[in-house]
């Protein structure tokens, strides 16, 4: 079983009819050789699930905001656009479709995608514009929302290290999104800076079993 | 007075309220001064909410802030060539810069972030916010017809926050209230607001609404309540807020 493949393989399974979930968390944790790549192929009209749209913040872009920037994505289902400005402005002028949703709600809907999960019951929102069209439920006297389980085609998603079973290790803050959406897509695409041999990772290191990865691309360093 | 001096005031008078051993979610902006407040006795532990508990120091953004420096600097502290003592490209705080971590530290997917704000583990948040009213509503995510920006966090952290502290300017700079009897804008988190400090005065909650708890030094009764719109009551053991 070989999962390697390259960048631009992996561009090739992102497709306009497809929903795309990009990990990563402004710079962090970002596969960016993968999007690169489908920066490269000109694909549009994407639909992306994503915590934010890459960061641009510093005067030039990274990670997803290279495809904001490229306008290549028609929609997205994000928490906040924060560090990248130009999806924001762009949404006001009807460009692009964001759907926002409170951050912890995203990652528990993704989880319950991957998890097999029915959806959960959430105090967040409640009150709010988050609430309006969702059944409520009062447990234990508390009121609750109700939020349903969210999954996605592709999952494209980045560690620092793998095995060539796709077996990852993540370093500090680059796990964030990527440990619970590699398990809530139909095909996961692991992107690693360092690809080692079965054995080289230790069993009770690994943070994502491999069974959740179908493809795994080798890329190092950043792409700006 | 200055813009710099009211946020000063703020932050020094929320510092006091975060108790040693606390684990405390601080959101962007004004609410970050308040960690250069906080009494060197007293130790707190800071939650990134995009998966960190220890957040030591951020790295100044001029050593990253054009795309031969930021690959620079990223060569130098990628894979096993720093840590999170010295810096990491993997390492950064929620506003995406490049922090370190103090020893003791954790780090964690958002599954188990979020697990840690809605499920009543946070001791504190301090944020900002654009409205509170005296139902303890607060209002600080989208103004209509303005660019949207998205909640991010914020929604999750207040539903399960043990204590929410509001750092918000008294008035807006029109010179509106900003502590209304109802909020006008889209809401954040109802119900969720224990305190308010403005740069004239702290602010709790009855069932009746606003509760005065301390005051800047000069300011008067009377400011208050021509500045509050909303129903306001003043604590018997009034305090003056630190100046």
């Amino acid at each position: 079983m070989n999962k390697i493949i390259t960048a631009e393989e992996a561009a090739k399974m992102v497709t306009s009819d497809k929903t795309v979930m990009i990990s990563g968390f402004g710079i962090s944790g970002t596969p960016n050789h993968i999007i690169q790549a489908i920066a490269d192929s000109g694909v549009r009209g994407l639909s992306v699930i994503s915590g934010d749209m890459g960061e641009n913040d510093r005067g030039f872009r990274q990670g997803t905001a290279k495809l904001v920037g490229n306008h290549q994505i028609e929609k997205a289902t994000l928490a906040f656009t924060g560090v990248n400005p130009e999806a924001a402005e762009m949404a006001a002028s009807g460009e692009l479709d964001l759907t926002f949703v409170p951050l912890g709600t995203l990652i528990e809907r993704i989880r319950c995608g991957g998890y097999g999960l029915g959806g959960f019951y959430t105090k967040t929102g409640v009150g709010t514009l988050v609430a309006e069209g969702k059944e409520t439920k009062i447990i234990d006297g508390e009121e609750y929302l109700f939020e349903k389980p969210l999954r996605a085609d592709v999952a494209l998603v980045k560690a620092y290290k793998a095995d060539t079973l796709g077996n990852a290790v993540f370093r500090y803050t680059a796990r964030n999104f990527n440990d619970t959406m590699a398990t809530a897509a139909d095909v996961t695409i692991l992107e690693v800076e360092e690809l080692v041999q079965p054995g080289e990772i230790g069993p009770d290191e690994v943070q994502l079993p491999g069974i959740f990865v179908n493809y795994i691309v080798e890329g190092k360093g950043a792409v700006l | 007075m200055g813009n710099m001096k009211v946020r000063e005031i703020i932050a020094k008078n929320i510092a006091p309220m975060l108790r040693d051993g606390e684990l405390v979610n601080l959101g962007v902006g004004m609410p970050t001064m308040v960690g250069n407040y906080v009494d060197p006795s007293v130790h707190l532990m800071f939650h990134g909410e995009n998966g960190t508990i220890g957040a030591s120091r951020q790295i100044p953004n001029d050593m990253c802030d054009s795309p031969e420096k930021f690959l620079a600097w990223e060569d130098a502290h990628s894979g096993y060539r720093s840590d999170y003592k010295t810096g990491h490209k993997d390492l950064v705080n929620a506003g995406s810069y490049f922090i370190t971590l103090d020893e003791g530290s954790c780090c964690f997917g958002l599954a188990t972030s979020f697990a840690i704000a809605r499920g009543g583990h946070l001791d504190a948040t301090v944020l900002g916010a654009l409205q509170v009213d005296q139902h303890a509503d607060l209002a600080n995510w989208l103004i209509p017809g303005k660019r949207e920006n998205g909640m991010g966090g914020a929604m999750d952290i207040l539903s399960g926050a043990k204590r929410a502290i509001i750092a918000m300017e008294h008035q807006t700079r029109g010179g509106s209230p900003k502590l209304l009897s109802k909020c006008t804008l889209p809401l954040t988190a109802v119900h969720c607001v224990d305190t308010v400090v403005t740069e004239k005065c702290i602010v709790g909650f009855d069932d009746e609404g606003f509760v005065i708890k301390a005051m800047y030094p000069g300011v008067t009764r009377e400011e208050l309540l021509s500045t509050i719109e909303g129903h306001v009551s003043f604590a018997e053991d009034m305090k003056e807020m630190i100046i």
